[in-house]
């Protein structure tokens, strides 16, 4: 299979011709064959997995084609260690949200061509090996986002479209300054990241501080980092679930990939001279995002600020600057679009039937809805960081890491943890506990809502259980990331 | 080993019933006691497989069985067997019986598990295990406001305490130390850092063990079911504490001032939960602050450098207050209420519970011959040696106000004249069979630790080869003190003494100090709780206002400047995007600019 990758980043893309062929009265067709393509992709993602070197540190699978010769652009694809879980995660994500999206009944057809579309963005980002390429994958995710958002949202959708639309486009115009600077800065003049992880690093460090902010400020709204994240509590609460799922699940990691695949490599020197800032902002995301979580009267919107709370220690493993740390930070990214995607979907799931997400609504669930109570006290067990679960790991890491470098930011990490513990328990007591009130007939979770949370559930356990189910493929990438500083 | 860790986990899955988590739960028991008849001397420890590498540094998941596994194990399958046997009849008719069976067994399997971990990490990975299921169990009857309430403070609080465990472990991690239990020998013992790892970890036994003032979630505690009070609040979970600084002792003795706190908390936590116990009128919330006061005891006697009378106490603490509890629970299944002022005169209509309630009682309270005497006896001996006159009298006066409050319930419950209109009967036979058995434990299990037996659980534990002998004065004076203890509960209670100066208003002053508990929960509320709120609710304010307040303003200026461009322009929709998207940009990074001036 030469051309493994492309054909991963580009069958959505045929989904959506496919989808585009089909007259929009045959709604299930539709379905289905969305459906088909997003398994496809999940197989071709997955004999990916099985077929790599978990031996080996490099690129792997690499496709490499002239493309714009003129300013030495290539199409140039390769997965390794950090990006397969990544792309895994999409794959999989993709294909459970395709499956969990029943609920839109307007312009379905739109709906799955747009949803193909942001397949590819995604696959692409997390693949490509070229900036230029890099850049186009990250700005054809934007757009479909914005219609998907702005089109099959709730009430507020328009304003939480464009706030989403600006808000990155800002990251987005700022990144292709940083880009071409990069460019014109490095000799031979190249945006092969390869060739950029040896000779980016030789620049000098005023050169490497400037370029290293203007990446990270592209990121950091993607990623979000205080002060750049209300655009996602936004976005959050106007999208639909699967959108939601996506959102959480894969978009926010793309910032975070760009830390690993960007700032690390090409900047080492200025990654030490702003680690502390890194840290400090992963501290502040971790406590404020808890604080702000539990401050909230809307269950997707506490569920939404909770995400910017665990990105926090996704911060701090990349200050730590160490093994620990850069790989408590990647199995962090996994586990939090396994947890947040799983509790969106149950979001979702009550929605449906109450059709508000305040937590007023809500009590007393546990009685009349065990198989929902399971779900939910397991995915805000896994998000609080059960020991034995997948959260954990990944945040136990992250702290040892950061622990070395900045013993301070760790103890106040530890601490602001305990709000994060609050925040969820809190949560399982409003929505679940209590007497149910009255007149509240939901049925539970049916057949298909069980399916997808299952392998989310079995993954959030076996990686808790064996870590080294995901650390294995991501070791040797993140042994040559510490070396290389 | 390995088969036995799995049999500890297989029972996690498909629990349907009761007889199933019996069974699983007695064969563990029927194996605990094989592992102790072929331990070899010192210890075993097996390496499983690799689990997690830090820096470097591999963790292996591993099985670390000595004494203190082998007693542990004993207690927690030997007590968690009958107690789920008592359970049986405890929650019959329960809407979620079996659900109950499955959170036990995991408790089980957990507390198992904890105990046999052979380093830190493992150990603290089933320590919130153990933690989760005790906010479950707790929360069992959700539908309850309070018992919803409980279990998330029990969480929270204990999550408290072991912050600091995490803490400890990242230390140790840092500084490149193995986490194993059986190298912490070898750590460098002057070293300030390993001193507050001591201590850090100390504060997650704390948390686990209720100890002061990390002790307000154990009483809430009781809003669950008594058996759940009995196995985990009372023998084993909470004892998990005792048993962590007892596991990690080296770390302790290396560090005196580690050691002291050990002990001084011990000993404020006796002193100030037995005093609780004096003026509390819950029967369960009497046990649980004996509890804290009996964990106090323990740590205040390992923190004096008496190991085998703090891991002593902690095996016949087990017993016979679990006997209580389950004794309780039969009296609360009788007469439907918890108040001991509207029970009296139950030992006429429930004759097994109230003398197998009587019995535990004269082991909690210390008289000979019953277990509790012993171990008991032991701590204070350690203590006398140990020099300290405060930290002595500390356990003096905690022993005499043991008696004093087991005294009053006894008094109130099972004497005098009933004062219940509910029509008590004695509990079935699933229920006071496990009764007798424990009871037969509170009453012989002290002469394993006694003089007649040469020190036999002392030796074991140690490790050491010493003949015990009778103290006589230790053994007159600790039996003055108990029936001292009951002397006064008898003359205040069923005799009606008042004592002098009693109504006074500097005592009413510290009655209402003592009936309120100190008023820590208030303080907490006040210090801790209303400011979390106030700071999330101020932080969520912050956010809308200020954080998106800016970046509305960015887009509002925006679209002001783009109306006045198409004012120029009409109708030309590209400038107004363009200038829209311009502006936004401009308009960011000055915003930006200024907040990073402001950070």
């Amino acid at each position: 299979m030469p051309h493994l990758l492309t054909l991963i980043i580009f069958l959505p893309l045929a989904g959506a011709l496919a989808i585009a062929m089909i007259p929009s009265r045959q709604v299930q067709l539709i379905r289905t064959t969305a459906l088909i393509f997003n398994g496809a992709v999940l197989a071709a993602v997955t004999l990916v997995a099985v077929l790599f070197d978990r031996t080996g540190a490099g690129m792997q699978f690499m496709e490499s084609q002239a493309w714009i010769p003129q300013v030495s652009i290539q199409y140039s694809v390769g997965v390794d260690g950090i990006s397969l879980a990544l792309v895994f995660l999409t794959a999989l994500l993709g294909f459970l949200a395709c499956f969990a999206t029943t609920m839109i009944t307007k312009r379905v057809k739109e709906y799955f061509l747009v949803y193909q579309v942001l397949m590819t963005g995604m696959l692409g980002t997390f693949l490509a090996l070229d900036l230029v390429v890099f850049y186009i994958f990250w700005e054809t995710v934007l757009i479909p986002m914005f219609f998907l958002i702005g089109i099959w949202g709730g009430a507020r959708r328009e304003y939480a479209a464009w706030k989403f639309f600006f808000y990155t486009l800002a990251g987005s115009v700022v990144m292709l300054l940083a880009i071409v600077g990069i460019y014109f800065a490095v000799a031979p003049h190249t945006f092969n990241m390869m060739e950029l992880a040896h000779t980016a690093p030789l620049l000098s460090a005023g050169l490497q501080g400037a370029l290293f902010l203007m990446f990270f400020f592209a990121f950091a709204v993607k990623i979000p980092v205080f002060p750049f994240h209300t655009w996602l509590p936004d976005a959050h609460v106007e999208a639909p679930t699967p959108v939601s799922v996506i959102l959480a699940g894969v978009l926010l990691k793309m910032g975070t990939y760009g830390l690993f695949r960007v700032c690390v490599p090409f900047f080492p020197q200025a990654l030490m001279t702003f680690a502390w800032l890194l840290g400090v902002l992963g501290a502040v995301n971790l406590i404020y995002g808890a604080c702000a979580a539990f401050a909230q009267t809307d269950f997707k919107k506490m569920i939404a600020y909770s995400s910017v709370s665990h990105m926090g220690f996704v911060l701090l493993g990349v200050a730590a600057m160490n093994s620990a740390g850069f790989n408590g930070s990647i199995l962090e990214m996994f586990n939090h679009g396994i947890i947040t995607g799983a509790m969106f979907l149950l979001v979702g799931v009550v929605y449906e039937r109450a059709h508000t997400r305040e937590f007023s609504a809500f009590g007393g669930l546990a009685s009349i809805m065990p198989r929902y109570a399971f779900f939910l006290t397991f995915m805000a067990l896994a998000s609080l960081g059960l020991p034995g679960l997948s959260g954990f790991v990944g945040e136990f890491l992250s702290l040892a890491g950061i622990f070395v470098i900045f013993p301070k930011l760790a103890i106040i990490s530890a601490v602001g943890l305990i709000a994060v513990v609050i925040l969820f328990l809190v949560m399982v007591r409003k929505v679940l506990w209590g007497k149910p009130r009255e007149r509240i007939l939901w049925s539970d979770m049916n057949a298909g809502e069980v399916a997808v949370l299952i392998p989310l559930c079995i993954l959030t356990l076996v990686v808790g259980f064996y870590p080294d189910s995901i650390l294995q493929f991501q070791q040797q990438a993140v042994d040559m990331l510490v070396k290389a500083l | 080993m390995a088969f036995w860790l799995n049999i500890a986990f297989g029972r996690r899955l498909g629990l349907g019933s009761a007889y199933v988590a019996v069974a699983a739960s007695l064969m563990a028991a029927v194996l605990a006691v094989l592992v102790f008849c072929t331990l070899p001397p010192g210890g075993a420890a097996y390496e499983l497989v690799p689990w997690i590498t830090i820096n470097g540094h591999p963790i292996t998941v591993g099985v670390m069985v000595d004494s203190l596994t082998v007693m542990m194990l004993l207690v927690v399958t030997v007590v968690g067997t009958l107690i789920q046997i008592y359970s049986i009849g405890y929650m019959a008719g329960d809407v979620r019986f079996s659900r109950y069976f499955a959170y036990i067994s995991l408790f089980m399997a957990s507390m198992l598990a904890l105990v046999l971990a052979d380093n830190l990490l493992m150990l603290y990975i089933f320590w919130e295990g153990v933690g989760l299921c005790s906010c479950l169990l707790v929360a069992f009857w959700y539908e309850k406001p309070a018992a919803a309430a409980a279990g998330v403070k029990a969480f929270v609080t204990t999550r408290v305490g072991d912050t600091g465990l995490l803490v400890g472990i990242l230390i140790l991690l840092a500084s490149g130390h193995s986490l194993r239990f059986a190298d912490m020998g070898g750590l460098p013992g002057s070293d300030v850092l390993m001193a507050v790892a001591a201590l850090l970890i100390f504060l997650g036994a704390m948390g686990k063990s209720a100890q002061f003032p990390l002790h307000v979630w154990l009483p809430d505690a009781m809003e669950g079911p008594t058996s759940v009070s009995a196995l985990i609040h009372a023998a084993t979970m909470v004892a998990a504490g005792v048993y962590l600084v007892a596991r990690s002792y080296v770390l302790f003795t290396a560090h005196p001032l580690a050691l002291e706190t050990v002990a001084v908390i011990g000993a404020i936590s006796a002193v100030m939960a037995a005093s609780i116990a004096c003026t509390a009128n819950d029967i369960k919330k009497v046990l649980a602050y004996s509890t804290v006061s009996q964990l106090g005891l323990m740590m205040l006697a390992l923190g004096a450098g008496g190991y085998a009378a703090g891991t002593f106490h902690l095996m016949t603490h087990a017993f016979f207050k679990a006997l209580l509890f389950l004794g309780a629970g039969s009296v609360i299944h009788a007469v439907h209420t918890q108040d001991i002022r509207e029970m009296g005169g139950l030992i006429h209509k429930m004759k097994v519970t109230g003398i197998t309630f009587i019995i535990g009682a004269l082991a909690l309270a210390g008289i000979m011959p019953f277990a509790g005497f012993w171990s008991k006896d032991e701590i204070f001996i350690a203590l006398w040696q140990g020099g300290d006159p405060v930290l002595f009298g500390a356990a003096v006066l905690t022993s005499f106000l043991t008696a004093f409050y087991m005294a009053r319930v006894i008094f109130l419950t099972f004497l005098g004249t009933s004062r219940s209109k509910a029509h008590a009967h004695e509990s079935p036979s699933v229920m006071t069979f496990p009764l007798v058995v424990l009871a037969v434990f509170a009453a012989g299990l002290g002469f394993i630790g006694s003089p007649w037996c040469h020190g036999a659980f002392q030796n074991f534990i140690t490790g050491a080869d010493e003949e015990v002998h009778f103290n006589l004065g230790m053994i007159a004076f600790s039996t003055a003190l108990s029936l001292g203890g009951i002397g006064l509960a008898y003359l205040l209670i069923v005799k009606g003494v008042k004592l002098p100066g009693s109504d006074g208003p500097g005592r009413a002053w510290f009655i209402r100090l003592v009936a309120n508990k100190y008023y820590i929960d208030e303080i907490y509320e006040v210090l801790l709780i209303q400011p979390f709120h106030r700071l999330c609710g101020a932080l969520m304010r912050f956010d809308i206002t200020r954080v998106d307040g800016a970046v509305n303003g960015v887009a509002a200026s925006a679209a002001a400047l783009a109306r006045f461009v198409r004012r120029l322009q009409t109708g030309r929709v590209e400038n107004y995007l363009l200038m829209q998207a311009g502006g936004a940009l401009l308009l960011l990074l000055i915003i930006l600019g200024k907040l990073c001036r402001i950070f």
